[in-house]
């Protein structure tokens, strides 16, 4: 029996592992959010009133749930442009806020983009802060780049200085996270390709291609544009 | 406490280690394979370095290299417990090529991520007792 005993001991630990492996991995797959059809709604996130990129009739839409500190937000920002532009009028892009409460200047960034947006250039600012945020995330002092980064955009840095600490700025990015909580949205990015959320293994550039072809094929597309 | 005895109670305890590990690189493959490495949520140090190009190797979570190696490690642990001599060597190579892979990960945590993951400075304690297990392991001439 002893002869035996370390083949027993080995098969057991190796079944407990592939037990206990399968059984974490089907408690961890996030649950299959979708964005309600009539997403006026209160507490919906439809487009209605995100910070919209795109034709208001194309048969896809995407919606990200962001956060310009988290690092795979920003890595998935420069891929989303790049689809954008080879899909063009097939795609409309739609950004709402979601600041992490672990990211210590992710809410002063999403003010900062409103404060742009006030001026009309909230992409810009977008995709200024997520191509500059390994520099301002580790900043002591943010404010003081993002004046500058509103300096480098040309808009009038008294006005954006004040937007940034105003209750318009301010119930913009709380409207936004009132919606992903409402929604069941936990962590960023969060992504909707046809208020069908993407499953988090596919948060990359081919699984978003793959994600928006998938949703071009589909019958009867459903368009989160009412 | 004779040889043998010592030998098998360290053997014993690098069994026990292997199976922390084991359950650490689990987790980690399976947070791999959910894609939870890929969105934020949790700590944002955790993510910097399992989000990182160096977290794979080949498209492979290096976690399931891990898991694989601490599985390794917990049979030949056994073996070695039981009497094997072969499967001692084969626990030296193994801890000996954990030990050189987790200098790499450490030294890719501290100068090009700048972040540490806590999940992975575990595996690095568990190796770096696995490898003083191994060496302060008597050598054995008996096989069965």
């Amino acid at each position: 029996m002893k002869r035996y005993l370390p083949f027993v001991i080995t098969a057991a630990v190796a079944l407990a592992t592939l037990v206990s492996g399968a059984m974490l991995y089907r408690a961890k797959l996030l649950p299959a959010l979708t964005i309600p059809e009539n997403s006026a709604a209160p507490g919906a996130g439809g487009a209605e009133s995100g910070h919209v990129r795109g034709r208001s009739d194309a048969p896809v839409t995407i919606i990200e749930f962001g956060d310009f500190q988290c690092p795979p937000c920003a890595n998935l920002s420069e891929p989303i442009n790049r689809l954008e532009r080879d899909y063009r009028s097939r795609l409309r892009v739609v950004f709402r806020h979601f600041p992490l409460g672990n990211h210590l200047h992710a809410r002063e960034a999403a003010l900062a983009s409103e404060a742009a947006d006030l001026q009309g250039r909230f992409w810009e600012m977008h995709d200024l802060l997520y191509r500059e945020q390994s520099v301002w995330s580790k900043a002591q002092d943010v404010r003081v780049l993002f004046n500058a980064y509103a300096g480098m955009l040309g808009l009038n840095i008294d006005r954006f200085k004040k937007d940034i600490e105003s209750e318009q700025a301010k119930a913009r990015v709380e409207s936004d996270e009132q919606k992903a909580v409402a929604l069941g949205v936990r962590t960023t990015p969060t992504i909707f390709i046809n208020n069908h959320a993407v499953p988090a293994a596919l948060l990359n550039p081919p699984g978003l291609r793959g994600s928006i072809d998938a949703a071009l094929r589909a019958p009867t597309p459903v368009s989160s544009t009412q | 406490m004779n040889t043998s005895r010592f030998r098998i109670i360290l053997y014993t305890l690098a069994a026990i280690i292997s199976l922390a590990g084991l359950a650490d690189a689990t987790y980690l493959t399976v947070q791999a394979l959910t894609g939870e490495t890929l969105v934020c949520g949790g700590s944002p140090d955790c993510f910097r370095v399992l989000g990182s190009s160096y977290a794979r190797l080949a498209g492979i979570p290096m976690a399931a290299f891990g898991t694989l190696a601490y599985f390794g490690v917990f049979s030949f642990a056994t073996f070695a417990a039981f009497g094997y001599t072969r499967a001692r060597a084969f626990l030296t190579l193994t801890v000996g090529t954990m030990f050189l892979v987790t200098l790499w990960l450490l030294y890719v945590q501290t100068f090009i991520l700048h972040a540490f993951c806590r999940y992975c400075l575990f595996s690095a304690a568990l190796v770096f007792g696995l490898s003083a297990i191994v060496v302060l392991a008597p050598s054995s001439r008996r096989s069965p």
